[in-house]
C-alpha cells in the first residue's frame, strides 16, 4: 500500500488510532523527512533499538504525524557502524532525541549534528550503552566526570545564574543556565537528564501485563494518559478490543486528569504574580476533585485505573450522579475565578506579552499540546483523529495566537471547561456492559502504538513485542521533549523574576522526559 | 475587587485539623534532644529534594500547602535553600544522576538536621529499584529518620511523617 502523503510502501498497524509502519534506507531518510515536512507532518518522536538479537544490527525509528495518521518509520542500521543522516535541520525537535539515542544506544547522526551528550551524566561511561541488549541493567559504574559544554555568552555586563538541579521550590530537578544582563535574560540553556531511572530498560524485563504499572509512573501528573497509551499499544499488539463502556470511562478519567492539572497550574499562575488568592481558591477546588477521584475511583490521581483490556474500576449510577453534581459545582467556581483573573489588572499586566512564543516559531520548532494551541499550532488528537470515545462528542479545540502566558492561561481555562462538558456527555451516555476484556497473547515481533492527547500534549507509546508476551522495545514519548526547547526561546528578553511564571505556564515534565 | 472579596467571604475557612505523629513511621530512634524538638515543633524549615521521583509525590507536597492542609499554620514552611533548612523532605528513588546533588544538599544542611523519605520509591526504591541508573531508596545515599510509604502518600500521611520526625517517640 502507498500512503497518501508520502511515496513509500507501508503496512497498517492494528490498533485504535490510525497508524502505519514503513521501512526506509538511511540514504532516503532526509528526502522523506523533507517531503513529510512540506506536507505539514509533525515529528512526534525519534528513538532507536538494538536488533542484534535478531541479527539485524540496529534501527532508528521516527514517528511522524500525518493527516492520515501516525507513520512509524524504521531505518535499519549496520551493526558495526550504526549511523544515519542528521535530520535536526529539518525537524529542530529531533536534536535532543538524536542525542539521547546516541547516549542510550550508540546510534549516531552524521553531518553537522549536535554531538553533545544529553541524558548521560556521570552514571555510565561514554562507551557503554544501556539500551543495548548485551548491557546488564544491574551493572553499576563508578561515577565519572560530568563535563557539559554550555554555550557561553560574553559581553560587557553579562553574567550567568546557574540554577539547579535542586531548585528553590518544590520542583523536579534540572539545571537552568541563565545568561543575563541586569535583570534581562539574554539566553537560557537547559540541561536535563537528572531523573534518568532506566525506565526503558526496565520495560524490557517485563511482560505486557506487568508493564502497565510502570507506564502509570512515567510522569505522575500524566498517569492516566500514559496508562491509556500503554493499554492502547498492548491492545493493538494482542488484538484486544476494550469494551465500549471501558472506553467511555477512560475518556472520563483522562478529562478528570486534565481538569485537575489545569486547576493546580491556574492556582500557581496566580501565586506567581502575587495573587495568592488564586492559589488558595484553585487548590481548594483541585483538592475537592482529588478527593472525589479517590472516592469514586480509589486513587487521588487515578493511578492504575486504566489497565490493558479496559479499566479496573466502574462508575455506578449513584456515583455518576455524584460526579456530575460535584463537577458542576467546581465549574461554577471556575467561571467566577476566571472573571476575577480576567479583571485583575495586576495579574493581567504580568500575564500579557510575557513569555511569548509566536506562531511561526512554534510551528517551526514543533511546539505541541495546549502550549502549541496557545501559539496557533492547532492540533489536538481528540479532534484530529476522532476515535471512540471522542468520536461522538465533537470535542472543541481551544486555541489562541498570541502565545504568551495570558494565551496559555486562556487556553487552559477553555480546555478545563470543555473537559467538564466532555465528562458530562460521557457519563450521561455511558454504554452498558463489561469494563474489561481478557487479553489475547501477543505474537512476537508485533508492532503497536498508543497515542493519547494528555493534558500537556500528545503522549505516544510505541511497542514491539518479544517472545512469551514480553517487551522487545518500548519507547514512551512525552510532549515535554518538544516543548522544553521552546521554553528557552519563550524567556528570551524577559526579566529573571518572570521565569517562574513562564515556566509554570508550560509546566513541563522532567520525569517523562528523562525516563 | 468586590467579586474577589465576596469569593473569600463565601469560601470561609476550609482548613482541617492536623494529624498526630505516628511512631511506626520511624526508621531510626529519635536522635534529637527535647530542647531541640521543642524549637522544631514551633518552627520547622523544610527543603524539598526531588531525587528522581515520577513527580507524583510532588503533587501531594504541593497539596499540603493548599488550604485544606495549610502546613504553614503549624509553623512548618518550605525554604529555598538547604542552608536555611532543618529538614530534608526527599522524594523518589535516588537516580544515579542525582546522587551527588542529594549528598551535597544534605551536607549543606546545618546540623542538627532531619531527613524524611517520601513515597514507596523513597522507602524501598519502589517500582524503579536499583540499577545502572537508580541507587534505590533514599537511605542508600543519606541517613533517613522517617520514611512515609504510599504511591503517592496522601498529604495527611506526609504531614504525619514530618510531625513524627520532630516528636520524641519510640522506634517501631
Amino acid at each position: 500500500m502507498r500512503a497518501l502523503e508520502l511515496p513509500i510502501d507501508f503496512k497498517p498497524i492494528r490498533g485504535a488510532m490510525p497508524a502505519h509502519h514503513a521501512t526506509t534506507g538511511a540514504g532516503q531518510l532526509r528526502e522523506l523527512c523533507d517531503q513529510a515536512r512540506s506536507k505539514g507532518a509533525r515529528l512526534v518522536a525519534l528513538w532507536g533499538s538494538d536488533e542484534t538479537s535478531r541479527s539485524e544490527g540496529y534501527a532508528l525509528h521516527l514517528a511522524l504525524a500525518l493527516p492520515s495518521g501516525l507513520l512509524w518509520l524504521t531505518v535499519p542500521l549496520a551493526p558495526d557502524q550504526p549511523r544515519y543522516p542528521d535530520i535536526a535541520d529539518i525537524y529542530p525537535d529531533a536534536n535532543r532525541m538524536q542525542r539521547a539515542t546516541a547516549d542510550l544506544l550508540g546510534i549516531r547522526p552524521d553531518g553537522n549534528a549536535d554531538r553533545r551528550k544529553w541524558l548521560r551524566h556521570g552514571a555510565w561511561p561514554e562507551d557503554a550503552f544501556p539500551l543495548r541488549k548485551n548491557f546488564d541493567a544491574a551493572r553499576r559504574f563508578d561515577p565519572g566526570p560530568d563535563r557539559y559544554p554550555f554555550v557561553k555568552v560574553e559581553g560587557e555586563g553579562v553574567h550567568e545564574i546557574p540554577v539547579g538541579p535542586v531548585h528553590a521550590g518544590t520542583i523536579e530537578p534540572g539545571h537552568f543556565r541563565f545568561s543575563i544582563v541586569g535583570e534581562k535574560i539574554l539566553k537560557l540553556e537547559e540541561r536535563l537528564g537528572y531523573k534518568h531511572k532506566g525506565i526503558e530498560k526496565l520495560f524490557e524485563a517485563k511482560t505486557l501485563e506487568e508493564g502497565a504499572k510502570l507506564a502509570g509512573r512515567l510522569s505522575g501528573d500524566t498517569t492516566v494518559a500514559y496508562a491509556w497509551a500503554y493499554a492502547m499499544a498492548v491492545e493493538g499488539a494482542t488484538g484486544t478490543e476494550p469494551p465500549p463502556r471501558a472506553l467511555a470511562l477512560r475518556g472520563v478519567l483522562l478529562e478528570l486528569e486534565r481538569i485537575a492539572n489545569h486547576l493546580g497550574d491556574l492556582g500557581y499562575l496566580g501565586n506567581d504574580v502575587a495573587l495568592s488568592f488564586g492559589f488558595f481558591q484553585f487548590w481548594r477546588l483541585k483538592e475537592d476533585l482529588l478527593r472525589l477521584n479517590a472516592e469514586l475511583f480509589g486513587h487521588r490521581y487515578l493511578m492504575d485505573a486504566i489497565v490493558p483490556g479496559g479499566v479496573a474500576t466502574d462508575l455506578l449510577p449513584p456515583q455518576a450522579g455524584l460526579l456530575l453534581e460535584r463537577l458542576e459545582a467546581i465549574g461554577r467556581e471556575v467561571a467566577t475565578l476566571r472573571s476575577i483573573y480576567d479583571e485583575h489588572a495586576g495579574a493581567q499586566d504580568r500575564f500579557i506579552m510575557t513569555g511569548q512564543v509566536l506562531p511561526e516559531l512554534a510551528a517551526r520548532m514543533g511546539l505541541t499540546g495546549f502550549a502549541g494551541r496557545a501559539s496557533g499550532v492547532k492540533h489536538d488528537l481528540r479532534v484530529d483523529y476522532p476515535v471512540p470515545p471522542y468520536k461522538q462528542l465533537d470535542p472543541r479545540m481551544a486555541s489562541h495566537t498570541r502565545g504568551d502566558v495570558a494565551a496559555r492561561v486562556s487556553v487552559r481555562f477553555d480546555e478545563l471547561l470543555e473537559s467538564m462538558r466532555l465528562v458530562r456527555a460521557l457519563v450521561q451516555q455511558l454504554p452498558p456492559g463489561e469494563v474489561r476484556a481478557p487479553l489475547a497473547p501477543a505474537k512476537p515481533g508485533a508492532r503497536a502504538v498508543g497515542w493519547i492527547e494528555g493534558w500537556r500534549g500528545e503522549i505516544l507509546v510505541v511497542l514491539e513485542t518479544a517472545e512469551a508476551n514480553r517487551i522487545h522495545r518500548l519507547h514512551p514519548h512525552d510532549p515535554s521533549w518538544q516543548n522544553w526547547p521552546l521554553l528557552e526561546r519563550a524567556v528570551m528578553g524577559n526579566i529573571v523574576p518572570d521565569f517562574p511564571l513562564i515556566n509554570k505556564s508550560f509546566n513541563l515534565s522532567y520525569s517523562g522526559h528523562d525516563l | 475587587m468586590y467579586q474577589l472579596l465576596k469569593q473569600i467571604a463565601k469560601t470561609g475557612i476550609v482548613t482541617e485539623p492536623a494529624p498526630h505523629p505516628d511512631a511506626a513511621l520511624r526508621a531510626v530512634e529519635q536522635r534529637l534532644g527535647e530542647a531541640i524538638l521543642k524549637h522544631f515543633g514551633r518552627s520547622l524549615a523544610i527543603r524539598h529534594v526531588d531525587a528522581g521521583s515520577c513527580n507524583g509525590c510532588e503533587l501531594e507536597i504541593h497539596a499540603m500547602n493548599g488550604p485544606h492542609y495549610n502546613l504553614e499554620r503549624i509553623g512548618i514552611k518550605f525554604v529555598a535553600s538547604p542552608r536555611h533548612a532543618d529538614m530534608l523532605l526527599v522524594t523518589g528513588p535516588v537516580s544515579r544522576n542525582m546522587e551527588v546533588a542529594l549528598k551535597r544538599t544534605w551536607e549543606a544542611t546545618p546540623d542538627p538536621k532531619l531527613v524524611v523519605a517520601i513515597g514507596d520509591c523513597g522507602c524501598t526504591g519502589g517500582i524503579f529499584g536499583e540499577s545502572y541508573a537508580s541507587c534505590g531508596r533514599v537511605s542508600n545515599v543519606i541517613p533517613v529518620d522517617v520514611a512515609v510509604p504510599g504511591c503517592p502518600p496522601a498529604p495527611t500521611a506526609i504531614m504525619q511523617g514530618i510531625l513524627t520526625a520532630i516528636s520524641s517517640g519510640e522506634r517501631r
